[in-house]
């Protein structure tokens, strides 16, 4: 259920990281709690995050969660794919349904985050 | 979610379905309550194109029986019940001193002295209290809490009427909109009503709690060939919005008048004197600060319950707002004031703090298509 290749936080966001960029998105166990994503509001490229910080919004139909980064850094890229079919975060949370990319300034916060495992106990 | 206090949460008479059915429950109104089923999105549009089946046992009954019943009703609620015929219902409101609105509601005339009141679940026992002190010197008329008499299970939709047929013999087609009738539905004892809560045809139908169960699993089973679906609190309201029905406590409450709430249609201005009507006709003759209407947005973004609205002439507030599943648009019902309450004007929201336009348009949304 939950991918290994990964690190995931108590607030149900992973993030996959290759070379010096993290890709993020929300866990299958969110995106069952939000029900119908109906909007995403991505962060700007180009701001500055730090761990833990409000990164942009989702919608579902009934209400807005808000989405707190991983890690530090910079915005990379957001999901352009969302803006027209937002229901690709419930269909396919952990792979088309990615949400934004971070340039990490500090890539070993990554290793403070769950892993796979831990994640799948936190929402057991 | 508050777990700790689901504890101390009312349960209808169906809830080990919804938990046998998957739905996530949540509390509303002091009720332990299915939120979705299947997802909002997908019962929303089976209520749109085939029918959904709801459980609306949380909602409250209140009877008057007695000759000086239809006085009484006529002092306490805004709307003429005199015009009422027996097997008839109608929209009505529960108007404070102020012209305010303590809730709405459904009054029914079961019998020549005999009313049935259908509030919102949340308001009963505020509603009950305001009720029997109302009419506490009304002369003959006893007032009771029926609430937990009654289950009630609403079929809604375009083949709603042809799944809740084929479980009894009478002609729901020719029960007129807003009247009832009284009969068995799948061998249970039923006051089916031709009213809803989505701006689709179908029943409503009070039972017994004991027989809740097996009306609920006989109209699944009876409608899985058109594709009924059990639907959640969540589409109820995103189905009652994009019809333009308001939403108690929410759109109006006791600090907005019946007039500023768009529920003028509601007030009966020709009956004799009731609470709140002297305010009312005062706001009638001088005209609305403000006023109650429905908004699309028009740059991407979702307006919410809350949100500002800033227009030239004024701030507003959102009192609902979503992203409709059928019409695929951000709608939703706001205060403006009057001068920016005509079709077409452009207005702003503040979604949380990024200013997104919106536009007045046209109530309801959407309106289904009568054959």
């Amino acid at each position: 259920m939950y991918p290994s290749d990964r690190r995931y936080t108590k607030d149900h966001e992973w993030i996959v990281v290759s070379g010096t960029r993290g890709r993020v998105g929300i866990t299958e166990y969110a995106q069952k709690q939000l029900g119908d994503v109906v909007f995403v509001e991505s962060p700007e490229v180009g701001r500055n995050v730090a761990q833990g910080q409000v990164a942009g919004t989702i919608e579902s139909v009934k209400a807005v969660s808000e989405i707190y980064s991983p890690a530090s850094g910079t915005i990379a890229a957001a999901n352009p794919g969302l803006a027209s079919k937002p229901e690709t975060v419930n269909t396919d949370p952990h792979g088309a349904g990615w949400l934004f990319e971070v340039e990490l300034s500090s890539p070993s916060e990554i290793d403070g985050l769950l892993t796979a495992e831990q994640y799948a106990e936190l929402v057991k | 979610m508050n777990q700790s206090s689901t504890a101390e949460l009312k349960k209808t008479p169906l809830y080990r379905r919804h938990v046998a059915h998957g739905a996530r429950m949540v509390p509303f109104g002091g009720w332990e309550m299915p939120v979705e089923y299947s997802g909002i999105v997908q019962e929303h549009l089976a209520v749109r194109t085939k029918a959904g089946l709801f459980d609306v046992s949380h909602m409250g009954q209140i009877e008057l029986a007695g000759r000086d019943a239809l006085a009484a009703i006529q002092r306490l609620s805004t709307n003429d019940a005199s015009r009422l015929a027996v097997g008839q219902a109608q929209l009505s409101g529960l108007p404070t001193p102020e012209g305010t609105l303590i809730d709405d509601l459904l009054v029914y005339r079961l019998a020549g002295d005999h009313y049935m009141l259908v509030v919102n679940a949340g308001n009963i026992e505020k509603d009950y209290k305001w009720i029997t002190a109302q009419a506490r010197d009304s002369g003959d008329v006893a007032i009771v809490n029926s609430s937990s008499r009654y289950a009630l299970l609403a079929v809604q939709g375009p083949a709603a009427l042809e799944v809740a047929q084929r479980l009894t013999t009478v002609d729901l087609a020719a029960i007129p909109y807003y009247w009832f009738a009284h009969g068995e539905v799948g061998g249970i004892r039923s006051m089916i009503s031709r009213t809803g809560y989505t701006g689709e045809d179908g029943v409503e139908i009070f039972i017994p709690p004991a027989s809740a169960e097996r009306l609920w699993n006989l109209i699944l089973e009876t409608g899985a060939d058109v594709g009924i679906v059990p639907v959640g609190l969540g589409a109820r309201d995103t189905l009652r919005l994009e019809a333009g029905m308001r939403l108690s406590g929410q759109d109006f409450d006791e600090t907005t008048t019946a007039l500023e709430a768009g529920l003028g249609w509601i007030v009966g201005w020709n009956k004799p004197d009731f609470i709140g009507k002297a305010p009312l006709e005062r706001q009638r003759a001088e005209g609305l600060a403000r006023k109650l209407v429905a908004f699309e947005m028009t740059a991407p973004g979702i307006a919410r319950h809350g949100y500002k609205a800033i227009a030239a002439s004024g701030e507003g507030v959102v009192t609902s707002g979503t992203q409709t599943p059928f019409l695929k648009k951000a709608i939703g019902l706001a205060y403006l004031p009057i001068a920016a309450c005509s079709a077409g004007t452009d207005f702003e929201i503040d979604v949380r703090g990024r200013r997104v336009a919106a536009r007045v348009v046209p109530s309801p949304f959407y309106k289904r298509l009568r054959s």
